[in-house]
């Protein structure tokens, strides 16, 4: 660990310029992931363990697309497209019938579908694992030694882009207004004739959307298979759990801060520890928070 | 009253299903069949791999049964194998194995796919003494469990990219290489990290990275940045298809230079095609190739064996050694009953455990814990127009790696 300090820090400096943007890059699609699920807790309540495989099947359907010919950014509006139709099936067909129940219902429901669609993937696709060669030039720096695909900053630019236009529409239009009021008061809502139940199709299809994008920018930059979105789900539930709901700058820096701690922790302890770091920061920021709220709590006797 | 009336109900019902499930206990020869009996992923995560082994199970038994099959006793017997599919899950598999043993009375196995499902039900075949030919599980750890019904006519994973260090000593006489590795955190890749350890021990070469990647795990660019200010002469890599895809994909990402690249699974992940600029000079193991000189009565040469299996199963342009293998286990069965001249499971087991054999997969022998020690594993180096050249000495290598980014 020391000599890997040392390499980082005297040999070879110029290697933070690599891992900085490593990190920001696979921050920005883990920010994207995390803010969709951040968005269905929210409003809905609704905790989606299938997270991480809507990403995948985002995934999946570039790849066909690329066997069409279509190249993946090309593709990327029709993968959200196909996506948001999907989340409404999806919604109607069984998350409509649990939203009322209680926590473990929906935490059931979604794990179930997480199967399912894993399997029904893996009957379409196969087991293989596959890639998309985006065929964008690299950019190299330093001698060679930092070097940038260009499709790493296209994703970056694309996450950033989506992300702004979310934002925009929770905060302009009617309908991202109609989403805040329910998450806020569903009741009240209600009364003042809000249809909750579109609001609620309407919240999930968009992160089935936003989850196809962050799947189109995730087989063009790693690899895609069947069974690889328990590791979308599990980053995005540490992302998520760490900001706290509803708090979009907050997702969006702690999914950079997952990036780069991830990078970091790889050189510096070894890779074995890489996928371990973003448990880590899971735990001490839970441990934070329940010394920060200590202050303020009071004991009712 | 009624309640015991019940009760003699109940009672009856489980005496007849005992009876049902005791039933066809003895189908281990069904007439003139000779029935053996596997439990294979036909769907799930391993179904691709396992289809190429029940292919190559399936074409085997087809090929010698169309040569007169089995001959026990003066009396000819045709083989068939009795499959189940075990979802790519252990505890199914082991499961199943039972059945097999259990229920359809089988006495005689062919392996699962893959050294996890092999794992999972090699302790049950040997629980009842029944012998089992496996042709995937290439794991070390297979064979340090003192299995007495376990025989393996593959190369064990160990031996699967020692080859690369030694080629490497070879190509670099007195110079004092340093090594980097990634593998992952798997009983497999674990397995092949320990031959290139002991290899690397030999030659005295420095092993300046040693990263384990977890199993969940798509990214190796932080093990990459460090093999890039080390400057090792050479980057050993093994995890499965994912571990290849990722590696060949970032390695011509990051613009990686390194003289010598070796890894595992290259065929499954396909790197030659997705990248071809990164492939250029792969060192990559196989456990056959459909060049080796070596041949047996049935199959007649690899190449012939390679022609046949095309011609039967004509969706494969190029064969997999999953399905040579699988070929070959059954081949295994063949010589043994004739060789014991008897159907009792410890004769025939004893009758393996004494094969010798040239076949179209490569010699096999069985050693004291059943893996075959008698066949090397190869290793090829992929060209600049991604096809797979077979090297066996440093002559035939390229070294340093044409590299052109």
């Amino acid at each position: 660990m020391l000599d890997n300090l040392q390499l980082l820090f005297v040999w070879a400096p110029v290697m933070n310029v690599q891992l900085i943007l490593d990190g920001i890059f696979v921050g920005a699609v883990f920010a994207l992931c995390a803010y969709g699920l951040a968005l269905v807790w929210g409003v809905m309540n609704v905790k989606n363990l299938a997270q991480g495989d809507f990403v995948i099947m985002g995934g999946y359907l570039a790849f066909a697309m690329h066997q069409w010919g279509i190249h993946p950014i090309v593709a990327m509006p029709l993968v959200m497209i196909i996506m948001f139709i999907f989340g409404w099936a999806v919604y109607r067909l069984i998350i409509k019938r649990v939203i009322d129940q209680d926590m473990f219902v929906s935490l059931l429901a979604t794990f179930g579908l997480s199967l399912l669609m894993q399997q029904v993937m893996n009957l379409i696709f196969g087991p293989e694992v596959q890639i998309i060669d985006s065929h964008l030039p690299v950019f190299d720096a330093f001698d060679n030694f930092v070097t940038i695909p260009s499709v790493k900053i296209v994703s970056l630019v694309l996450a950033a882009a989506l992300a702004v236009a979310v934002v925009l529409f929770m905060k302009k239009s009617r309908t991202g207004q109609a989403i805040r009021a329910t998450a806020q008061d569903p009741r009240a809502a209600r009364v003042l004739g809000i249809d909750t139940d579109r609001i609620y199709a309407f919240t999930f299809s968009l992160n089935a959307a936003i989850c196809g994008a962050a799947g189109v920018l995730v087989s063009v930059i790693w690899v895609i298979q069947p069974f690889y979105g328990i590791v979308y789900s599990v980053r995005s539930f540490a992302i998520v759990t760490a900001a706290g709901l509803g708090n979009l700058p907050a997702v969006i820096s702690m999914g950079f801060g997952l990036g780069l701690i991830e990078q970091y922790t790889g050189i510096i302890l070894g890779a074995e520890y890489q996928v371990a770091a973003a448990v880590v920061m899971l735990l001490v920021v839970l441990i934070w928070r329940q010394i920060q709220m200590r202050r303020s709590r009071q004991v009712v006797r | 009253m009624k309640i015991k009336r019940y009760a003699v109900a109940f009672g009856a019902m489980v005496a007849v299903g005992v009876a049902g499930m005791a039933g066809p206990a003895a189908a281990k020869v069904d007439g003139d069949t000779i029935i053996l009996g596997s439990a294979i992923s036909l769907t799930g995560k391993y179904a691709t791999n396992g289809l190429h082994t029940q292919r190559g199970y399936d074409y085997a038994v087809k090929v010698i049964n169309d040569k007169g099959g089995v001959t026990v006793g003066g009396k000819s017997y045709k083989l068939a194998v009795k499959y189940y599919d075990d979802e790519s899950t252990p505890a199914r598999a082991s499961q199943l194995v039972e059945r097999l043993i259990q229920q359809d009375g089988v006495e005689y196995m062919l392996g699962p796919y893959g050294s996890g499902l092999t794992k999972a039900v090699a302790p049950v075949s040997e629980k009842f003494g029944v012998p089992m030919v496996e042709a995937e599980g290439a794991s070390r750890s297979l064979f340090t469990q003192g299995y007495k019904y376990l025989f393996a006519v593959l190369s064990t994973s160990e031996q699967y990219l020692s080859t690369a260090v030694h080629l490497a000593a070879e190509a670099n006489p007195g110079k004092e290489l340093k090594m980097a590795m990634a593998f992952e955190n798997d009983p497999f890749s674990l397995d092949v990290r320990e031959g290139v350890v002991d290899a690397a021990k030999q030659y005295n070469i420095k092993i300046v990275i040693d990263d384990k990647l977890p199993a969940d795990l798509s990214d190796m660019s932080a093990t990459l940045t460090k093999v890039k200010a080390l400057r090792p002469d050479i980057l050993i890599v093994s995890g499965h298809s994912k571990g290849a895809a990722t590696a060949a994909r970032q390695i011509e990402e990051m613009k990686i230079n390194v003289p010598m690249i070796a890894m595992t699974h290259c065929e499954a992940a396909k790197v030659q095609e997705k990248f071809p600029r990164a492939a250029n000079g792969f060192l990559c193991p196989t456990q056959w190739v459909e060049g080796l000189p070596k041949r047996d009565d049935y199959f007649g040469s690899a190449a012939d064996w390679n022609a046949g299996f095309k011609i039967d199963n004509p969706s494969y342009t190029s064969v997999p050694y999953q399905s040579a293998q699988a070929s070959a286990a059954v081949l295994v069965w063949k010589e043994a009953f004739e060789a014991a001249n008897s159907f009792d499971k410890s004769t025939v087991r004893d009758a393996i455990a004494a094969l010798e054999m040239e076949t179209f997969y490569g010699d096999i022998k069985f050693s004291e814990a059943g893996n075959n020690i008698a066949k090397p594993m190869f290793m090829r180096q992929i060209d600049a127009s991604g096809g797979y050249n077979l090297v066996v000495s440093a002559k035939d290598m390229t070294f340093p790696r044409n590299v052109a980014y």
